[in-house]
């Protein structure tokens, strides 16, 4: 089982494909998100997002505050500009 | 040359070069168009997903969010026009402020006062030279929008909306948008669109949202929906920029396509009446040498 990941951008998607775990800080706190994770909504604050994706290696995005929403293995993360 | 056919032919050096200025103008348009559309799909992505999440957020929660709560007895409405920074596009701007006039028209009729947001050069001008008030205006960009841009516009709208209009002549309890919906290199019609209080759901296109999950939210549904509506407005007018964008182009090659077209035809009745014009100077020329080789052997003939 594998996520499907996408991070959007208003102005392009910057990345998207098969991810087995994502970590990203929201304003609760660091956050983990595996496959089969619960629906949620979730804002995230100025940081890293890491993204372990399928084939082992990891992505890394700084994201500039921005939204992070997960249903049904599909995780859109939503941020006015990642780099 | 004769008086006439000079006449004819300085107008057509002067229309040839205007027509090679019109169908630069139309080429750039056309490439610019499909640059424009690439970047209305390069948006959608994020507009969607936002999108999605408002809904879900609005349809799950019962949180009263001053953006989404109807004013009992509203008395502002802001108008955004979003036209071109310049001309040369036919109706392309006149088709955004004639929908804001009837918009204002009608707003008018509820017992509304409107304050205008004017984005573009063409709007300003038109509302400058009608000496009416002008609540904010943006220009330069109409051509290649940003999102900062569009964040700039938003942030002044929000604000004003989110100030209480009982108090004074700075708040507004309706936010509207005109801009130009691209439909497709043809079709471009300007529309009028309430952007707040918000109808969610109300895009022409319907997002493929499914059913929507039940979230949870973290930190909690007031404090997602804070966050959430003010990028929510900011993407949905970038997103009408982008559109307006592309609509220019369209707009402006249309309208360049029909100057070269109309520079050919004139090029080309101006040919045939400068050839006229040259074969009856020849014409004349010959009669007049005949004429005159007449009268000389008449008159030799006659003193012999």
């Amino acid at each position: 089982m594998t996520l499907k990941v996408a991070v959007v951008s208003p102005t392009q998607k910057v990345w998207s494909g098969e991810a087995s775990f994502i970590s990203a800080r929201t304003t609760e706190g660091d956050l983990g998100v595996l496959p089969g994770h619960a629906p949620l909504f979730g804002v995230l604050v100025d940081g890293a997002v890491s993204i372990k994706v399928a084939d082992g290696t990891t992505q890394e995005f700084n994201v500039h505050g921005g939204f992070l929403s997960v249903s049904n293995d599909r995780v859109s993360i939503l941020t006015e500009s990642a780099g | 040359m004769g008086a006439q056919l000079r006449v004819y032919r300085r107008r057509m050096r002067s229309v040839k070069a205007t027509k090679k200025i019109t169908k630069a103008m139309e080429l750039i348009s056309a490439s610019r168009i499909v640059k424009a559309q690439q970047r209305v799909a390069a948006s959608t992505p994020y507009a969607n997903e936002l999108t999605r999440a408002v809904s879900a957020v609005a349809t799950y929660s019962s949180t009263n969010h001053p953006l989404t709560t109807e004013s009992e007895n509203p008395r502002r409405a802001a108008v955004l026009i979003i036209s071109a920074d310049r001309g040369m596009a036919g109706a392309y701007s006149n088709n955004a402020i004639k929908e804001g006039e009837q918009l204002a028209a009608l707003l008018k009729s509820r017992g509304l006062e409107t304050a205008s947001y004017l984005v573009g050069r063409k709007a300003v001008n038109y509302y400058r030279f009608r000496n009416r008030e002008i609540a904010g205006s943006w220009s330069g960009f109409s051509d290649t929008p940003t999102y900062e841009n569009a964040k700039e516009v938003a942030d002044a709208l929000l604000t004003a909306f989110l100030a209480d209009s009982n108090e004074g002549k700075v708040g507004v309890d309706e936010i509207h948008i005109i801009f130009t919906e691209f439909r497709s290199m043809i079709t471009q019609e300007a529309q009028a669109k309430r952007m707040l209080p918000l109808e969610v759901v109300e895009s022409s296109t319907p997002v493929p949202t499914g059913l929507l999950p039940m979230y949870e939210f973290e930190p909690n549904a007031g404090e997602v929906l804070n966050a959430l509506l003010p990028r929510y407005i900011e993407a949905r007018i970038f997103n009408a920029m982008l559109q307006s964008a592309a609509s220019e182009h369209a707009a402006r090659r249309r309208a360049m396509k029909s100057a070269t077209d109309n520079a050919d035809e004139l090029i080309k009745s101006l040919t045939r009446r400068a050839n006229a014009a040259r074969q009856a100077e020849i014409t004349q020329e010959i009669s007049e040498i005949v004429g005159g080789a007449d009268a000389l052997a008449s008159a030799s003939a006659g003193s012999e």
